[in-house]
């Protein structure tokens, strides 16, 4: 039998806004920068850190934590919804850059997900300041790298083949990605573009971070989640994480999934963090 | 005008299927491909080839930088330059560059190309790449979104440091020197010629014109794209309200001179085939790491002008990849071919027309031989070079040229027995 949300097509329609939609802020931050933030949902506090697309769009995933979580999503440096990012150059840049971000969404202490690039900064930051994370979940972050089991340069890769390799729902991640309603497209391509130059700002050439020498200080219980397919970061790196951090973390592997599993399986997702913070 | 011989220095046996059985020939190509004892040959012969140029007469003689590449076999153009210091005595060196940002600490580029001037005896172009996605970013590592700014750090640094009259500390955002003080310092003050190689990216434009350095379109695709391309520097040019010298621009272009155009498609059919259909088979998974490309330039590329110049070099990209025709080549303008008065004809409506000062011309391309190498860079000289010597220079100064020792002053490589 298929799982609940087995592969059906795109759940983005391309002049779709993203289902009702989240409550939209704006973050002031040091420097004179901003970010946007989406809220939606009552319950306890669960703060979301984008993964390697960031948030283009409301997601399913969101929308179904959001039904027991006051769900706070801001964007990453450079992700849609927060323009500068030029000035971070470094991971200490980068998790200074986060706690500011946590700080205006008041967010310190509550628990975090994170997803890909989100995962990757929410892991240092709960090793570089413990107090500042309550439940963690991390979703396939980078950071450590094994010359054995390589992780994939997924920038050297032709555009058409990127959806394929990080998705095992590529249609889906593809409608994920157009151009909601009016904006227009030269505008939307600079934003992809953008977040994507972010991305790569941290992680390029996608060597090790440094982690595995602070991955010992983060004490927060961790849910480190995975798609069995994941294509970018092989989920035995979800085993080279746990040992990192200790008896404090567990695995769970999301059947189906690729490295955007938040977006792949949002139901399987969605329960395995709702199941673990609650 | 200012002739110039240029060398890519391509590895000359790529197999007959080398597009069909190897994925680039750039960044991941084999290494079996090439042994050293024929790459011993192959930088002798090329080196030789240099030193001809520069005996029969051309203005300069042109090295570039690449990596990881089997066109371009010089990694280190450095390293060619000196030897050419040596054994040449009054063409000007042009290092078309050094990649600043793959030099840690920048200052390896000053220290260098100080030495090479002052081996030359103040014959030296500094070349200033920012390097190709290729170059710097997979086989180098640099990250795409901090190139550029690494790049015009490491230029700020370096022009400093070859003017600077004592020691000084350089706390940049990526450099931190305490003392910064190369020796030595270049011959030429305030320091060699800067050229800039680009293709068509606006800031690059801008940048060149504000700093008062030559751009050099440097593109294997031939004159009539490169028309687009400069048509857009000289509105810059204009727009900030500067001179159009000719000499403030340089281009490259292949040629094949013979008796006649006939003779000419028959002799560098299989070398224009070669390096066209062979050499230029890089797989698109290099072309565009995030960042590499500005926001403004993707902005313009989309919006204006810059799209048709960007899309016509990716068409011909495209086109290159179905292994083009020497008749597809000739054509397109990459190879300009004909007999020595055909040949000079084109090249002056050509160089008039692209208000090119700085002509640097690919006589060797492919997988052409010594004696077919030697054949077209003497005609050329002979019988093409003085018809087109005078263009311009009763009108424009030359002011981005090496300005050398007087030659009395100079002094040449001497046995120290016998």
């Amino acid at each position: 039998m298929a799982p609940a949300d087995g592969p059906r097509g795109p759940r983005y329609a391309p002049g779709d806004r993203g289902m009702s939609g989240p409550a939209t802020r704006s973050l002031e931050l040091p420097g004179g920068r901003r970010a946007r933030v989406w809220e939606q949902g009552s319950g306890p506090t669960l703060g979301y850190l984008g993964g390697l697309v960031g948030l283009p769009r409301w997601p399913d995933f969101l929308e179904r934590l959001s039904v027991k979580h006051r769900v706070v999503a801001p964007s990453l440096p450079g992700s849609f919804g927060a323009e500068h990012f030029r000035e971070l150059d470094d991971v200490a840049d980068w998790v200074s850059a986060t706690l500011d971000l946590l700080e205006a969404a008041e967010l310190v202490g509550a628990n975090i997900v994170g997803a890909s690039l989100g995962a990757t900064l929410a892991a240092e930051v709960a090793a570089f300041a413990n107090a500042s994370v309550g439940r963690l979940v991390l979703i396939a972050p980078f950071g450590l790298f094994d010359s054995e089991d390589p992780v994939r340069d997924l920038w050297a890769v032709q555009k058409r083949e990127w959806n394929a390799l990080v998705s095992s729902e590529p249609e889906n991640l593809a409608a994920f990605l157009s151009p909601p309603g009016a904006v227009e497209e030269l505008e939307w391509e600079i934003q992809r573009t953008r977040s994507q130059e972010a991305s790569a700002r941290l992680l390029w050439p996608t060597g090790d971070l440094g982690i595995a020498k602070r991955l010992h200080r983060i004490q927060a219980p961790t849910l480190l989640l995975w798609g069995e397919l994941d294509q970018v970061v092989p989920a035995s790196y979800a085993g080279r994480f746990a040992r990192g951090i200790g008896d404090n973390a567990k695995i769970q592997l999301i059947d189906g999934a690729g490295h955007t599993a938040e977006l792949d399986r949002p139901q399987q997702v969605a329960q395995a963090i709702a199941d673990f913070l609650d | 005008m200012k002739l110039l011989w240029f060398h890519l220095m391509p590895h000359t046996r790529l197999p007959e299927d080398f597009a069909e059985k190897h994925p680039s020939v750039w960044v991941d190509i084999d290494p079996g491909l090439l042994d050293p004892a024929f790459a011993h040959e192959l930088y002798n012969e090329f080196m030789d080839e240099l030193e001809h140029a520069a005996e029969l007469g051309f203005d300069g003689i042109c090295v570039n930088e690449h990596h990881q590449n089997g066109y371009g076999l010089m990694p280190s153009p450095n390293l060619i330059a000196g030897a050419l210091a040596r054994r040449t005595r009054d063409a000007a060196l042009v290092v078309m560059g050094n990649s600043l940002a793959l030099y840690n600490p920048p200052l390896r580029v000053a220290e260098e190309f100080a030495m090479l001037d002052c081996i030359s005896g103040g014959r030296l172009v500094a070349g200033f790449p920012v390097g190709t996605p290729m170059d710097t970013c997979y086989a180098y590592g640099q990250n795409p979104s901090q190139l550029r700014e690494r790049y015009r750090e490491a230029h700020d640094l370096i022009v400093r440091a070859w003017q600077a009259p004592e020691p000084f500390t350089w706390n940049g955002r990526y450099n931190k020197l305490r003392y910064v003080n190369p020796w030595p310092r270049p011959v030429q003050r305030p320091h060699p010629p800067i050229w800039i190689p680009g293709g068509g990216s606006v800031e690059t434009w801008q940048w060149c014109v504000e700093a008062d350095y030559v751009y050099a379109n440097l593109s294997y695709y031939g004159h009539k794209l490169a028309a687009e391309t400069l048509k857009g520097y000289w509105q810059e040019v204009a727009e900030q309200g500067r001179e159009p010298n000719p000499y403030r621009a340089g281009f490259l272009q292949f040629v094949g001179v013979a008796e006649s155009r006939q003779e000419a498609i028959d002799l560098y059919r299989e070398p224009a085939e070669y390096f066209y259909g062979r050499c230029l088979h890089v797989h698109p998974r290099w072309a565009t790491p995030p960042g590499y490309a500005t926001e403004a330039t993707l902005r313009s590329r989309i919006e204006s002008q810059i799209s048709k110049v960007a899309n016509a070099n990716s068409d011909a990209r495209r086109q290159a990849a179905r292994k083009p025709s020497m008749e597809e080549i000739v054509e397109r303008g990459y190879v300009m071919v004909g007999s020595p008065d055909e040949v000079a004809e084109q090249l002056r409506a050509v160089a008039t027309e692209l208000n090119v000062g700085h002509l640097m011309l690919l006589m060797q391309f492919g997988n052409m031989d010594r004696q077919l190498t030697r054949y077209n860079s003497e005609l050329f000289a002979t019988r093409v070079l003085p018809q087109l010597h005078d263009l311009f220079d009763d009108q424009w100064e030359d002011r981005w040229w090496p300005r050398p020792m007087a030659p009395e002053a100079r002094v040449t490589p001497r046995a120290i027995a016998g």
